[in-house]
């Protein structure tokens, strides 16, 4: 079964070391020479394994340098490989050439470590903007969140393109509308794009820094927040990082509990999602009647999980809030309702031909292009690429009742819409089947702080993807390092190629239906 | 003597009631709107407060911003008001009716149109540039196709002139036309292109880059963002009210007698409902076309415009 681990292991031999301290145990990670970061990355791909992420540390509290590291996909496996390296002038080699998601990821560890991907085509600064100073690392241990730094002058160098009426629209970051900022700018020849660059970053607010401060149980808190439309995603998987880190087992219960809040906000967003795709359609009649489904939703949870984002329901060693059989009733209720009501609201949709000329072949995101990206979630589902967390790595809530989750490839606007109404649907059965089948049993174990040196891995899919979270434990067991994926950190840079050759009004339309988080990106 | 002190306080009357009911339309259309939607509404006198809001809020100008970019909103104001005055919209007999014909109201409408485009680039966004240019696209298709949709009407009344046109269809005993409901359809089209209705433009979006017309005012503030809504909220109303002068004129006020006049206001406000109505059963259950169909829509436009005239020599 363990495909890359036999690979890697046959590839590289006797220069690998494995890191014992990893947790779950079907997660396994090796340590490589600084040199043959890049060597594994090549053994990875020819496995034909997926790039899931790729972070730095600052071991100052192990007396070392520091380490970058790379987690591989592949089916049901994860890999983690890590190099190390010297406290002075760190570098390793940098896997963009073989793996496109390392694109930015190697960017943010070069812009927050100061930590050199030798070999990487673009090394401009991507997260911290160029008001801060160059030399000023904030993920290093050395950086102190709470000194004052001065504002530096910078220019950010953008793509340019050349030509006769060519001509570039800045977009953002503030936006006419009430949405998170980020800044898009177009190089295009009449209405026609010919290149789009995103650049985000501004909420860049610490969080990864701010994990560092906190002990294990508070922080779940702080993980629930990360971005506010996944605070069940975020929560849940950071739990299950630290749960794996300490060898905590959860009870059954939980698990369905986390399981069935995860489809619940899957469901919500989803619905959100879908009118506020057909709105910016301008089919305004959709967005107000799917805004109901999802306000029903929220209320629901204000009066069960007492929140209307279930914020804190999820926390390590459990959940907070039971589900009493007053309340299972209340959800059958409320989710009879909405199907009854999202059945009829899809037959609009399928049947309106002005909104399906808008949807169809607009911002196709071909399956090469998503499999070359790494992209996950309803996005990798619309193209064609069969990522789902639930699936690779299932909790046993749902090894007992599996979710169904569509596969469509022809990767435009309609397919990224169809695959969260699929799994709207899907997630209704779910829960259903899950509030069934909930046993009896306790809420949430004791919770134990992982020992020195410990790391744990999470892999779970959020309502936008898979969401991965890593985690290491200092020498006095404190949080040494808290990595966050959010599905958005690899699925932002597939806009820039979904958009190629549309026309830029369709922008607006493409963006929705991708939906991509700036909160969680930029963290 | 009497007939042109007459029509003098008609015209009076009309430029009131132009004044007051473009906002009392567009309030009325985001009502029902809002119902169709199954939401509740803020009501029809909520463009009103808009419009009273911006008023009193100050003016912010971008700081290349040349005269043009503070002249237009006055501009547009004054040749949408003055375009309400030469359409028969409550009475035939207006004093400006034999100075400006048809063909006058839709220079009228181009020049509000070109120097809101000159408005858009003066202050150097890339949206002004970019909305000027879709406005622009759509205007040079629709003015030919609006021009071809009137001439059919003015064939059966044998005149160019609004009031001619509308009195001609009036007292003509009531015939079906083939030409005139090729006409109509042809002007419905181009006055949802030109008033900015969806499926060609989406007057409530946010998203500065789908934008048509708002993309061109996006940099107005205060008192000039107030005249150019107001502008615009007129702008609905007189196509609507041109729609049903020419092809609707019954119960419009004539010379004599005076009761006429009231009588006609009564007449208009049951008309422009039902036009709102009909506008919000367009809208609501219609996606925004993308950007390029529009030529297609437009074109669509100018054939019907062109078989109504045909058939009117091959029929009539």
């Amino acid at each position: 079964m363990p495909t890359l681990k036999d690979a890697l292991i046959s590839a590289l031999g006797e220069d690998l070391k494995e890191y014992t301290l990893q947790r779950p145990s079907d997660v396994s990670a090796f340590i490589v020479p600084r040199m043959s970061f890049r060597a594994a990355a090549k053994v990875m791909l020819a496995q034909g394994a997926r790039l899931a992420a790729e972070w730095a540390t600052d071991d100052a509290a192990f007396k070392k340098g520091f380490s970058v590291h790379a987690a591989y996909n592949l089916d049901g496996e994860f890999l983690i490989v890590s190099a190390e390296m010297p406290e002075g002038g760190p570098s390793f080699p940098s896997i963009t050439k073989k793996y496109l998601a390392a694109y930015r990821f190697e960017r943010q560890i070069w812009s927050l470590f100061g930590i050199l991907p030798e070999g990487h085509p673009d090394m401009r600064p991507w997260i911290k903007h160029e008001d801060w100073p160059a030399d000023i690392y904030p993920l290093r241990k050395s950086f102190d969140g709470k000194t004052y730094i001065p504002k530096a002058a910078g220019t950010y160098v953008w793509v340019r393109a050349e030509g006769e009426g060519v001509y570039e629209i800045p977009v953002g970051p503030v936006h006419a509308g009430i949405i998170e900022p980020g800044h898009f700018r177009f190089q295009a020849v009449g209405e026609d794009i010919i290149n789009m660059e995103a650049r985000l970053g501004y909420t860049h607010k610490g969080i990864e820094k701010r994990f560092e401060q906190m002990d294990w149980a508070s922080a779940a808190r702080l993980a629930g927040r990360v971005s506010g439309d996944t605070s069940v995603g975020h929560a849940t998987a950071y739990a299950e990082a630290v749960e794996s880190a300490s060898g905590t087992i959860v009870g059954l219960r939980a698990q369905y509990l986390r399981a069935i809040l995860l489809e619940r906000e899957r469901m919500a967003n989803h619905l959100g999602d879908i009118g506020a795709i057909c709105n910016d359609a301008a089919f305004t009649f959709m967005l107000y009647q799917m805004s109901i489904l999802r306000e029903k939703m929220l209320r629901t949870n204000a009066a069960l999980f007492g929140h209307r984002l279930t914020f804190d329901c999820v926390m390590p060693g459990g959940v907070s809030s039971d589900i009493t059989r007053e309340g299972k009733e209340t959800i059958k209720a409320e989710l009879s309702g909405i199907e009854a009501e999202f059945d009829k609201l899809v037959r609009i949709y399928e049947d309106n031909p002005s909104l399906e000329d808008r949807v169809y072949s607009t911002g196709i995101l071909t399956p090469p292009d998503a499999k070359a990206f790494g992209v996950v979630g309803f996005v990798a589902r619309a193209s064609g690429v069969a990522n789902d967390a639930r699936i690779l790595r299932p909790t046993d809530a749902y090894r007992k009742v599996p979710p169904i989750p569509p596969l469509l490839t022809s990767g435009d606007v309609h397919a990224r819409a169809w695959v969260r109404i699929v799994e709207v649907r899907d997630s209704i059965r779910i829960i259903r089947m899950m509030l069934d089948e909930m046993p009896e049993g306790e809420l949430s174990v004791e919770f134990t702080p992982p020992a020195p040196g410990a790391c744990g891995f999470s892999a779970v899919e959020g309502w936008r993807g898979e969401i991965i979270y890593w985690v290491q434990a200092g020498p006095q067991g404190e949080i040494n390092r808290c990595m966050v994926r959010d599905p958005s950190s690899v699925n932002w840079i597939a806009i820039e190629q979904a958009i190629k050759g549309n026309i830029v009004p369709d922008f607006p339309l493409c963006n929705k239906s991708f939906n991509q988080s700036y909160s969680g990106n930029d963290l | 003597m009497t007939t042109t002190l007459y029509s003098i306080i008609v015209e009076f009357v009309q430029i009131a009631v132009v004044l007051l009911a473009g906002p009392a339309l567009a309030g009325w259309v985001r009502m029902l709107k809002c119902r169709m939607q199954g939401r509740t509404s803020a009501g029809v006198l909520q463009p009103y407060r808009d419009i009273m809001k911006l008023f009193v809020k100050d003016v912010v100008l971008a700081e290349n911003a040349s005269w043009i970019f503070r002249f237009t909103p006055y501009l547009v104001f004054g040749a949408t008001v003055m375009a309400g005055a030469i359409i028969p919209v409550i009475s035939t007999v207006l004093p400006s009716a034999p100075a400006a014909d048809i063909i006058a109201l839709v220079a009228i409408f181009a020049m509000a149109r070109f120097f809101t485009a000159l408005a858009g680039m003066d202050a150097g966004t890339a949206f002004g540039g970019m909305g000027s240019s879709r406005e622009m696209t759509v205007a040079t298709l629709a003015e030919p196709a609006m021009l071809m949709s009137v001439f059919t009407v003015s064939l059966v009344s044998g005149s160019t002139s609004l009031s001619q046109m509308a009195q001609v269809v009036t007292t003509n005993p009531l015939m079906l036309r083939p030409s005139l409901a090729f006409a109509l359809l042809a002007f419905i089209l181009i006055a949802v292109a030109e008033t900015g209705r969806i499926p060609v433009d989406n007057p409530a979006t946010h998203l500065e880059l789908t934008m048509l017309h708002e993309a061109m005012t996006l940099e107005y503030s205060g008192r000039h963002l107030a005249l150019i809504e107001w502008a615009k909220m007129i702008k609905l109303f007189l196509y609507a009210a041109l729609g049903v002068a020419l092809f609707f004129p019954w119960g419009i006020a004539g010379a004599t007698p005076l009761w006429m006049l009231p009588a006609a206001v009564f007449y208009l406000a049951v008309k422009m409902a039902i036009v709102g109505a009909v506008i919000v059963l367009i809208e609501t259950p219609l996606a925004k076309m993308r950007i390029f169909r529009v030529t297609e829509f437009l074109g669509m436009a100018f054939l019907f415009a062109t078989i109504g005239m045909l058939s009117y020599f091959m029929l009539e």
